[in-house]
């Protein structure tokens, strides 16, 4: 008997039950060889197996198994355009957050900066304090600040230092490396800068998302930036969000706590974000578009499964377009967010998403 | 897709208890810990924390939010302050309103 299935790009295909199983097998046991982390069992397989090829159109946890939802971007899905996955209904951040609240029935939301990195939002900090002010009257769930570290962005042209990878390119690899630690100081000044001030105002919790996209100095930076941060600001919850599965080695001979950063995995990143201080953590494994979805999301819970195992704090994994099984497209089908939904709460065991 | 999420895995928000085991997990506690941490505060079993009909009457008995607008019921920084003293935690906002109204 045939099932509707996707591909990682988000395709359509019927598969056979024993297809589905075949590529289920075949992403474990990928991201065991990759990864170095124990493959699915036969239990598991079997019942990843139930979830991908259920007939129905979504698919849900069990009663009892319910998990959190944190989000990025947040009210940004609302109200902006496009390359924040928003739908453009014109109304404010504010009435966007109550809507996530109130319609979505979000468990948190979250403020965030139309241009989404936290570099923007130094020279118009008053501006954010003053809508985080209005929405702590209004909200009851609580309420994160995210943006990213986005290293790139202190690069010129845009930043005050040399693009890295030109220096690469010329073979001046010391000076490319100390223009990255430059960078990742002047990000952990401004993030200590920006936190500060919206934690003045009483600011819930801090969300740093897509940690580590510019690689192991962007993730560097903020593991140090958290340390600084939980001394500065006490109170607050500070949830790290990975950009990948693996981090970058750009710089290659950054280490925290004695451990190099560059080739980590999730199961391994948490452990230094654990020592840093960080209170929620979201791994990052990516969705190979050409494979189908029962390898992706099999591949995906394998390595986050070790990650929730190893970890003492809660996982929030990331399961947005193109991570966490999630297929690669602009609306990805519902069919496929809830089988890998389902996945990730009740066999990865993850403690919300 | 937030929606999917919330309906296929999530907790309900306002509609249940998920804003509450949220907020515990915020305190690095791991998913079942903050179910059975929000349960004892309110009395209740962790099943009935994912329960709409449960958590309705609850919420609105302890005046910490609904999530229909039900005028008089505590909304907001009103629900928040209520909150923070039936879960027994710090809410940083409520902590600035408190420290706002010092005389």
């Amino acid at each position: 008997m045939e099932c509707l299935t996707r591909m990682g790009d988000g395709t359509p295909v019927k598969m056979t039950k024993e297809q589905i199983k075949a590529e289920i097998e075949a992403g474990t046991k990928d991201a065991a060889h990759r990864a170095h982390v124990p493959e699915l069992n036969s239990n598991e397989i079997e019942y990843l197996m139930e979830i991908v090829s259920d007939p129905s159109r979504i698919v849900s946890v069990v009663p009892g198994k319910e998990a959190v939802v944190t989000h990025d971007v947040g009210p940004l899905k609302v109200m902006a355009d496009q390359s924040n996955s928003g739908v453009s209904i014109p109304c404010s951040r504010e009435q966007a957050m109550c809507i996530y609240e109130r319609a979505f029935a979000s468990d948190t939301t979250e403020l965030g900066h139309i241009d989404y990195s936290f570099k923007p939002v130094k020279p118009i900090i008053t501006q954010e304090q003053s809508v985080l002010q209005n929405v702590n009257l209004i909200t009851t769930i609580p309420v994160f600040y995210g943006a990213m570290p986005n290293l790139g962005l202190y690069y010129a042209p845009d930043g005050p230092f040399v693009e890295p990878i030109a220096l690469i390119k010329e073979g001046k690899m010391s000076e490319a490396k100390v223009n990255m630690e430059k960078a990742a100081h002047q990000f952990v000044e401004d993030l200590e800068y920006i936190t500060t001030r919206l934690y003045a105002v009483g600011l819930d919790g801090l969300n740093i998302d897509t940690t580590a996209a510019a690689g192991d100095a962007d993730f560097w930076g903020t593991l140090m930036a958290v340390e600084k941060l939980k001394k500065s600001c006490p109170y607050l919850s500070i949830e790290m969000g990975m950009a990948g599965e693996f981090i970058f080695g750009f710089h290659t001979e950054l280490e925290y706590d004695g451990t190099r950063l560059a080739g980590l995995f999730p199961h391994q990143q948490v452990k230094l974000a654990e020592k840093a201080g960080v209170d929620i953590f979201g791994p990052v494994v990516n969705t190979k578009p050409s494979k189908a979805f029962a390898w992706n999301v099999s591949r995906a819970v394998t390595m986050v499964k070790q990650c929730v195992k190893d970890s003492k704090i809660p996982i929030h994994v990331n399961m947005g377009m193109g991570v966490g099984g999630i297929p690669m497209y602009e609306t990805p089908p519902i069919d496929a967010v809830t089988r890998a939904n389902k996945a990730m709460v009740e066999i990865a065991g993850v403690d919300g998403l | 897709m937030p929606i999917a999420h919330e309906i296929a895995g999530g907790m309900g928000g306002l509609r249940t208890a998920g804003d509450l085991v949220a907020r515990m997990e915020m305190l690095k506690y791991r998913l079942d810990e903050g179910k059975n941490y929000v349960a004892k505060k309110l009395g209740t079993s962790t099943m009935d924390l994912r329960d709409e009909f449960t958590m309705r009457k609850l919420r609105e008995k302890l005046g910490i939010g609904t999530i229909t607008g039900v005028p008089m019921i505590g909304r907001g920084i009103e629900a928040k302050v209520k909150i923070a003293e039936v879960l027994g935690i710090r809410i940083n906002s409520v902590e600035r309103l408190k420290d706002l109204m010092k005389v």
